[in-house]
């Protein structure tokens, strides 16, 4: 497990290299020089003895590779840079705001799956049946609907029907007042989570009728196991598979920031906060969140390989030789 | 193939790839929903609106649904199913683009990648999990901040995060039909590389392809649709539906037909396209079959 664990650590250090280098281009390709950028209007107010110490200071005289290994060199210190706007490092907004994007994260990952595996798991031992035809229907809604339209209907249903205003005034910590708290991320936990549950829904489904097919099913059933025995103790567990790999990249991109949801329901999480980074053209601060937010996706895409084996004992990462 | 032999070893002719798509119900009514949008599309990009889409009637700010405006009007008093058809003309003209650009591009990548294999396939294949590791809003957003905002620029940000999907899924048949014997034939008698791919490796991994192209279309319209929201893609006053749902926001407590229809729109055109993808899977790629 170790030796496995060791190989992927290696295997994802060019994909993380490639990230950085992109991250750091795709900002060096912005119009404009890097001080006007950083800066904003501010920028037209320097002199030019002051520009220049500035450049040198943040060491823009130098060659673009030397600029690319010292930022690099940098941010494997865990210095991602300061943000002009907010007079702050980027890291520390980066952590301020990524308790709430993970408490999201959770939250709809959880609501997800639940409706997601019981509904599929509903609609593949109830095939063709009445069930079976609401799970689909309630599926294909869920993929077609984008979760900003979730969203908004859900604030207008609990606006006007209900009198609640979930994207209303400032956001409380979950250690402050943790109902208080809940009541403000379940809403958008919940557009979330419905849009995810469609295809968790339709995975679960496939794979559990695909079990439900196979030999050992019916030798469980023949032993004159209960019905829910089966389903729960070897059909359910064989399907999960799947569910785990699709869980791990939602999850990955839900730690990315759910940019959409978090400005509808107001929410300072990491994907408004790069948002926000983007429309006040804080280049630091977009360069440091991309960066953190890919570095998740692939870190967490490879605990779920690991993942794996702890459902799958035919899965194991320990060489047979 | 058009044709197969049966049981008696005769030749019988198979029935045509849109015979077999409104055969199955979910390709049929993709089809039909499909058709419909480009219909509308159509029609906003011949002007034939009720009203100019961004004309302006002071007077009649905020109406329901009427005989003069059969879907209400907006906080600036245009009328909404003008609007509405050329918001699908605007947000089709983004998907069809990306989808043409990334299909061409993803496409290109992942056969070459593949046929070429070795080092090359290798390198490539990595440079694609570098763009896989952004989630695709955020992605768009990048490519957002550096070109601008705007229509082409939005069809870029898409673009480029479709690309690997397509590069993805363009090589794997790639991998196993070059290894069939009619493409060591093909070498043996000397034909040119570009003559063998483009002759006798593409056309026979379409299947995916024509599959893929249909569920990215879906998927641009949702992403051109969430950056527009988000005020990045196209600009207003020209309308998409992602632009007339961010505008309704506020408002749609006492005016909610600017956000119900508006999300119909894109709630149908997406499960049109996602229904003709379903379809098309079934028909084309027997192997790729869902379980029903």
């Amino acid at each position: 497990m170790l030796r496995y664990l060791a190989q992927r650590l290696v295997a994802v250090i060019p994909t993380l290299f490639g990230i950085s280098l992109l991250v750091f281009i795709a900002i060096r390709l912005v119009p404009g020089d890097a001080i006007t950028t950083m800066l904003g209007t501010e920028a037209g107010m320097l002199t030019e003895t002051q520009r220049a110490s500035l450049e040198a200071y943040f060491g823009l005289d130098k060659p673009v590779i030397e600029q690319y290994f010292s930022w690099m060199s940098r941010v494997l210190q865990g210095d991602l840079g300061y943000s002009v706007r907010h007079g702050k490092p980027v890291l520390t907004l980066i952590l301020e705001r990524f308790p709430v994007t993970l408490e999201l994260a959770l939250l709809s990952l959880i609501i997800a799956l639940t409706i997601g595996i019981s509904i599929g798991t509903l609609s593949a031992v109830r095939h063709n049946s009445m069930i079976d035809l609401f799970g689909r229907l309630v599926a294909l809604t869920g993929l077609a609907a984008p979760n900003f339209l979730i969203g908004t209907l859900l604030i207008y249903t609990l606006s006007v029907y209900f009198g609640i205003l979930p994207n209303a005034g400032d956001y409380t910590d979950f250690t402050e007042n943790p109902l208080k708290n809940l009541g403000q991320i379940i809403f958008p936990a919940l557009t979330l989570g419905f849009s995810f549950s469609a295809s968790v829904m339709r995975t679960t489904r496939s794979a559990m009728l695909e079990v439900l097919g196979q030999d050992y099913i019916r030798t469980a059933h023949g032993k004159g196991l209960r019905p829910r025995a089966v389903i729960f103790g070897h059909a359910v567990r064989n399907a999960l598979i799947p569910i785990v790999t699709l869980a791990g990249v939602e999850l990955g991109y839900l730690l990315g920031g759910a940019v959409i949801v978090e400005k509808i329901f107001a929410l300072p999480g990491i994907g408004r906060l790069t948002l926000n980074a983007i429309s006040q053209r804080d280049y630091a601060l977009i360069q440091g969140a991309t960066l953190f937010i890919a570095f998740n996706f692939v870190v967490i895409n490879m605990l779920v390989d690991l993942l794996y084996a702890a459902i799958d004992p035919r899965i194991s990462y320990v060489s047979k030789k | 193939m058009s044709a197969r032999s049966d049981s008696a070893g005769e030749l019988v002719k198979e029935p045509s790839v849109l015979r077999r798509l409104l055969r199955s119900r979910s390709g049929a009514l993709g089809l039909v929903i499909v058709v419909f949008y480009v219909t509308v599309a159509v029609l906003g990009l011949l002007q034939i609106t009720p009203y100019p889409p961004t004309e302006q009637h002071r007077a009649d700010r905020l109406q329901g649904p009427s005989s003069q405006y059969y879907l209400g009007t907006d906080m600036f008093g245009r009328d909404l199913l003008s609007r509405l058809i050329k918001g699908s003309t605007n947000s089709l003209y983004v998907a069809f683009s990306c989808v043409a650009i990334s299909g061409t591009l993803g496409t290109l990548i992942g056969t070459a990648s593949a046929y070429i294999g070795g080092t090359f396939d290798n390198v490539m294949m990595r440079i694609m999990d570098v763009f896989f590791a952004f989630p695709a809003i955020l992605l768009a957003l990048l490519v957002v901040v550096i070109l601008g905002r705007g229509l082409d620029k939005t069809i870029i940000a898409i673009a480029v995060v479709y690309t690997p999907i397509f590069a993805r899924v363009a090589r794997g048949p790639v991998l196993s039909v070059k290894e069939m014997e009619y493409i060591t034939a093909a070498r043996c008698i000397g034909m040119h590389h570009r003559r063998i791919v483009f002759f006798h490796v593409l056309p026979n991994t379409l299947a995916p392809l024509i599959v893929q192209v249909s569920l990215a279309l879906s998927w641009s319209l949702l992403t051109e649709a969430g950056l527009s929201f988000l005020g990045l893609g196209i600009q207003p006053p020209e309308p998409s539906w992602g632009v007339m749902l961010s505008e309704s926001q506020g408002i749609s407590e006492i005016a909610p037909w600017l956000m119900i229809y508006p999300g119909l729109a894109i709630m149908l055109g997406v499960l049109g396209f996602n229904l003709l993808g379903d379809g098309l899977r079934d028909v084309l790629d027997p192997r790729m079959k869902r379980l029903r």
